[in-house]
């Protein structure tokens, strides 16, 4: 197995992992270190082509830090909701979908 | 003098900067003057594709692969000038709509913020760029949502959520090219594609990541909700722009990749179920904001239905016809809904009685906006859906033409349960009620652009001609 293989594979199952938390768990914080874990697989996933040649593309790492920068930003407003929430309701999940309230 | 295209996307960055920094309701000047620049350089951009074809730029000198390129076509025009339209109207709206400093000064610099992103995904010609145009705009937007405060934060919260695992997806499928292809520009990928797994993979990530934010059925409880709860002109730009902008792109790699057409059948499918499901949700709806929440659902499943039938032209402009007709009646809709929830302090249906004697501004705006989202001619959304059926028809596909009929009906049936009860006498000793006229001509004026959209057709779908194949 070729390094690039490895990191892909790794890349790939903690972004599943990571997905799967996302939807199955109920409290807002695992939610969201669910969503920073399949963020960082997928950003794996994205250099690992850089290993496979004697060079690194510097293309996907500036990709990588550019995400890293958009998920910091996204973790930290969901994280102000959440407390925001916690606050108004006394609960760290979200409320049922209620599609039709008055 | 700067490049009109990098203009329309940096004037309302940097405005929303200024805006953050004068504070409060004063943030309404650099908005007057983002919208102003951002018509400006749209009109300018029109002129140049008009006069010498799509416009390519390399921002700051760098080429693609290593920088960004943007581009420029009929189709981009299109959604430029709807973000334009209606952001510059949602922007005339806001100046009114916010009494207090506080939250004057979190709309100005989120809603600045957003249009910028809005205009870069619209612009990119680069899959990666475009993910980080619709963070910002996704960031944004869910800010816009949260401002409604009470019961919105859990909405808000929601949107989040859903984002972020959209835009995960999206990045996903967008490493997952990178390292089948070596590049995300979007020609360059169109000459690069073939058929192999790797490439299929990745555009069934981007695809399922796409059509999450664009609150697709299955997918798409968090949009009533968000949409219904947020400010009023944060809910007309959430609504009629912000799900066009994850559209666009999912037109954008479907004209451009060969490797989707196998899945369009799955696409046109779900959007069968959004328009059935939005328009008996809409029916049912109980407050006013929710009803035109769930009309968004509906309305964005016809623009799905346009995907099997692709890459025909009339399939192309009956999609970018629709997303452009729904854009401006819906930010009419929600601006007027938004005008009587302020008026009258509610938006329950059942108050609604006598509107058209109380509001009456606002009543013929809902109206007029109602009958281009039911497709009645000539308005705007009748030219989409007549575009939508000739694409069907040509291509033998029956059971859209039927899904096209049904939902009409059905939008027919919830824009009258708006209207019938507007021209319902009122209940007696209600008051009269009182709106800004600001608040109710913005309205009127976008409902009257929806309308004209049918009677001036053939200039936007004159831009949108050379596209297709």
């Amino acid at each position: 197995m070729t390094l690039a293989t490895w990191y892909a594979l790794v890349g790939a199952l903690l972004a599943a992992l990571g997905l799967h938390g996302a939807v199955v768990r109920r409290h807002l914080l695992r939610k969201v270190l669910a969503l920073n874990l399949a963020a960082s697989g997928v950003f794996l996933l994205l250099v690992a082509p850089g290993a496979r040649g004697p060079t690194t593309d510097p293309v996907p790492q500036a990709m990588v830090i550019t995400g890293i920068v958009v998920a910091v930003s996204a973790s930290a407003l969901a994280i102000w909701l959440a407390r925001r929430l916690h606050a108004e309701t006394g609960r760290a999940a979200l409320p049922d979908a209620e599609d039709d309230r008055a | 003098m700067p490049e009109p295209v990098v203009v329309a996307v940096t004037a309302p960055l940097a405005l929303a900067l200024a805006a953050s920094l004068l504070g409060g309701r004063r943030g309404r000047w650099p908005g007057l003057l983002a919208a102003a620049a951002v018509v400006a350089a749209v009109a300018l951009l029109t002129r140049d594709v008009v006069a010498h074809g799509p416009v390519r730029h390399q921002v700051g000198g760098w080429g693609a692969p290593l920088g960004i390129d943007l581009f420029v076509d009929g189709l981009a025009l299109l959604f430029l000038w709807l973000s334009a339209g209606v952001g510059a109207a949602a922007t005339v709206y806001a100046t009114a709509y916010f009494h207090d400093d506080e939250a004057a000064g979190a709309f100005w610099p989120a809603w600045l913020t957003l249009w910028g992103g809005l205009q870069a995904v619209f612009v990119t010609a680069d899959l990666f760029n475009a993910y980080v145009g619709l963070e910002l705009l996704g960031l944004a937007a869910v800010a816009l949502v949260a401002l409604g405060g009470g019961r919105a934060i859990g909405a808000a919260t929601r949107y989040l959520l859903v984002s972020m695992l959209g835009s995960l997806l999206y990045l996903l499928g967008v490493a997952l090219l990178y390292a089948a292809h070596g590049t995300l520009d979007l020609s360059r990928l169109a000459a690069a594609a073939g058929e192999d797994g790797l490439e299929r993979a990745a555009l069934a990530a981007m695809l399922a990541g796409l059509l999450f934010k664009t609150a697709i059925v299955p997918l798409h409880a968090w949009l009533p909700p968000a949409h219904a709860d947020a400010p009023g002109p944060a809910s007309a730009v959430l609504s009629a722009l912000v799900v066009k902008a994850t559209l666009y792109l999912a037109l954008r790699l479907w004209t451009a990749l060969p490797g989707l057409a196998t899945a369009g059948w799955l696409v046109g499918a779900l959007g069968a179920a959004a328009v059935l499901w939005g328009g008996l949700h809409a029916l049912r709806a109980p407050r006013l904001k929710l009803l035109v929440a769930y009309s968004t659902v509906g309305q964005l499943g016809y623009v799905l239905l346009a995907f099997p039938l692709l890459p025909s032209s009339a399939a192309v402009a009956g999609a970018a016809y629709q997303a452009l007709a729904h854009g401006v009646a819906k930010a009419a809709l929600f601006l007027a809904a938004s005008t009587v929830l302020r008026a009258a302090g509610g938006d329950r249906l059942d108050d609604l009685r006598g509107l058209g004697h109380r509001l009456p501004v606002t009543a013929v705006a809902f109206g007029l906006a109602g009958a281009s989202i039911v497709g009645l001619p000539p308005s705007g959304g009748f030219v989409a859906k007549w575009l939508l059926l000739t694409a069907a028809v040509r291509a033998g596909a029956w059971w859209v033409v039927l899904v096209i009929a049904l939902g009409g009906l059905l939008a027919a049936a919830y824009v009258l349960r708006v209207v019938g009860r507007s021209l319902a006498p009122a209940h007696a000793g209600a008051p009269p009620l009182k709106a800004p006229r600001r608040l109710e001509w913005t309205a009127l004026a976008l409902a009257l652009a929806s309308v004209a959209l049918g009677l001036v057709a053939a200039w936007p779908l004159a831009l949108l001609e050379g596209l297709a194949p």
